[in-house]
């Protein structure tokens, strides 16, 4: 597995929602331990795929990609949950977006941690400001949620990169997520 | 607990700062984040870089991504635009060396040569 951290897997997907010009990108990471399972979904509103696109895109010489032949985000999501006794699924259609959702047996040794999904959801909040993203996560029913549609709303003509507004969004996030125990 | 109401207050306070700065351009810091860049570490530059230009409250510094920049292996790479200079392009980044480059090449336009895709390329045994 080259990813060390599933957030990092999140990172990854997310940039590929991106580059389907989503503007909006829902992250969700579901723990139910009395089931052993961590499920991770990331839906977008981008461009989407049409069937022979997706049909291919889990096969490492698929990409969109101009710089070389291969892509390797998706085929290594998917090789990372069904490796860790988790399923993989990919849904798309041309003009309404993706969603890729991936679970994993949370006690199988493979499994890698989920790693620090604050860093993951700031830099991805601050580096595409016109992007609204949505993150959920729930622990056996217990949710924490950021959403930078509701942050911008209080925020009107300020945007969410300046410096003060991006030290309370880590503080948010990294209290929100210990206070459910994240560590997964 | 946070909570958005402490933002309505964040807002008031930087709205006058916001407005005073608008019209000059500013430097770009820009990481590639695709898989490769994901997979060597970017994501910690990325976040550092954030936190730099955050700590010191530097006005006009914006920092993005973009997808593959082509030289995967020397991920992570970053690029900085800055105003009256040329392009530079870091390569190898890691997030101890993001300090230097925001004193040097950020704040004091004196670009950190031993971090370059050019001196990397040079000396490379």
């Amino acid at each position: 597995m080259i990813m060390k951290e599933l957030a990092l897997h999140v990172m990854d997907i997310a940039q590929n929602s991106i580059s389907a010009h989503a503007s909006v990108i829902e992250i969700e990471t579901v723990v139910r331990r009395c089931e052993d399972r961590l499920t991770i979904t990331v839906r977008d509103n981008g461009c989407g795929m049409d069937a022979d696109m997706l049909k291919s895109v889990t096969d490492p010489f698929t990409t969109s990609r101009t710089t070389r032949k291969v892509g390797l985000g998706i085929p290594f999501f998917r090789l990372g949950a069904e490796a860790c006794g988790g399923d993989f699924s990919i849904k798309s259609s041309v003009g309404e977006g993706t969603c890729i959702t991936a679970s994993y047996q949370i006690s199988h040794i493979d499994r890698p941690p989920m790693g620090d999904m604050a860093e993951t959801m700031l830099t991805l909040a601050v580096s595409n400001p016109d992007v609204r993203f949505v993150y959920r996560l729930d622990v056996d029913e217990t949710v924490f949620v950021f959403d930078t549609g509701a942050i911008s709303e209080v925020l009107g003509d300020v945007p969410i990169t300046e410096p003060e507004i991006v030290r309370w969004m880590k503080e948010y996030l990294i209290q929100g997520i210990d206070e459910l125990n994240g560590g997964i | 607990m946070k909570s958005l109401q402490e933002l309505e207050a964040i807002r008031k306070r930087t709205l006058e700062g916001i407005q005073l700065r608008k019209e000059h351009d500013g430097t770009r810091v820009v990481v590639g984040m695709a898989t490769c860049g994901i997979a060597a570490g970017a994501r910690p530059v990325l976040a550092a870089f954030m936190d730099e230009v955050s700590t010191r409250s530097l006005q006009g510094v914006t920092v993005s991504q973009t997808g593959c920049i082509g030289v995967c292996r020397l991920e992570p790479i970053v690029e900085i635009y800055k105003p009256g200079m040329d392009k530079v392009t870091y390569v190898k980044v890691t997030p101890d060396m993001v300090g230097k480059i925001v004193t040097e090449h950020i704040v004091n336009d004196r670009v950190v040569e031993e971090y370059t895709i050019g001196y990397y390329e040079s000396n490379r045994k």
